[in-house]
């Protein structure tokens, strides 16, 4: 007697071998960037071109502050994912895993950077 | 061949699904599939002459204008770290980014930022099962191409 159900039997089987937890990451931080980019586009755009000085106090207050570093972390790890299923579509082999690494380095060091100015800024 | 398959397909025959049944099975009017000249059946499209739909610019738009938005987040990453840096090197990258060339950089920007958003609303609308019929997909697909072009000048009327 079998005591699997169909539905445990299926798991694992499709082609890809595991969940589907690509896209539903690509779905929380594209929702997230709904609300992060509108806010991130009108706090920035208010003090890109303006005098060091306004610029360097304006990212010391809070909440621009947060805004930017949300968003740039948060689209830096949507892109890094975003840009892999591009990768995975057109290269293969060698190519593939090259440029993986490097975009996905690529991503975190520029969230890195970005976070760590914030910081700068900040304190 | 065992005695068994002789007995269940017939002297000399081969079970489905093997290679050589296949081959038993091909009559001369399938041989004839092969022929140039078979007349005037559809042709799968090529993309050289295949008409452009709607509904694939738009998708390969998302894909471009998200890999292309990585050069305006990274010269706006390198402004903030300028601007973290001190008022020298804030100025280099404030001429930069306030240039002729910074701010095409800048607008293209916010209208690939617009587009993308769109576009990845619209894929949300889909993986909700929604607006999935070809004519509300099309519809779906004008909203991402005026809709991002309506917002980019409200944004920079704004700014």
């Amino acid at each position: 007697m079998a005591y699997l159900t169909d539905r445990k039997r299926a798991t694992g089987l499709g082609s890809a071998k595991s969940g589907t937890h690509h896209h539903w990451h690509m779905t929380v931080t594209s929702v997230m960037l709904l609300g992060l980019v509108p806010l991130f586009v009108f706090t920035l755009g208010t003090v890109i071109g303006e005098p060091h000085a306004t610029v360097a106090a304006y990212f010391a207050r809070p909440f621009p502050a947060l805004v930017a570093g949300l968003a740039l972390l948060v689209g830096f790890v949507h892109f890094k994912n975003g840009i892999q299923s591009a990768i995975e579509d057109y290269s293969h082999g060698l190519w593939r895993k090259g440029l993986l690494i490097a975009t996905t380095s690529l991503s975190y060091t520029a969230a890195a950077v970005a976070i760590f100015a914030l910081i700068r800024l900040a304190l | 061949m065992t005695l068994f398959t002789q007995w269940v397909y017939g002297e000399g025959k081969h079970p489905p699904g093997t290679a050589a049944h296949l081959f038993e099975e091909l009559s001369v009017k399938d041989l004839d599939m092969a022929d140039v000249n078979r007349g005037n059946r559809p042709l799968s499209p090529h993309i050289t002459i295949y008409r452009k739909q709607l509904t694939a610019v738009t998708s390969i738009l998302t894909r471009i204008t998200g890999i292309g938005l990585i050069v305006g987040a990274l010269l706006v990453v390198w402004w903030l770290a300028a601007a973290a840096n001190g008022p020298a090197a804030f100025a280099r990258a404030d001429g930069v980014i306030t240039s002729w060339f910074g701010k095409l950089v800048m607008l293209g920007s916010i209208w690939a930022l617009w587009y993308h958003s769109l576009a990845g609303l619209r894929h949300l609308i889909w993986d909700s099962g929604r607006m999935l019929e070809i004519s509300k997909a099309e519809k779906l697909g004008w909203a991402v191409i005026i809709g991002s072009g309506v917002l980019t000048l409200l944004t920079v009327a704004i700014l």
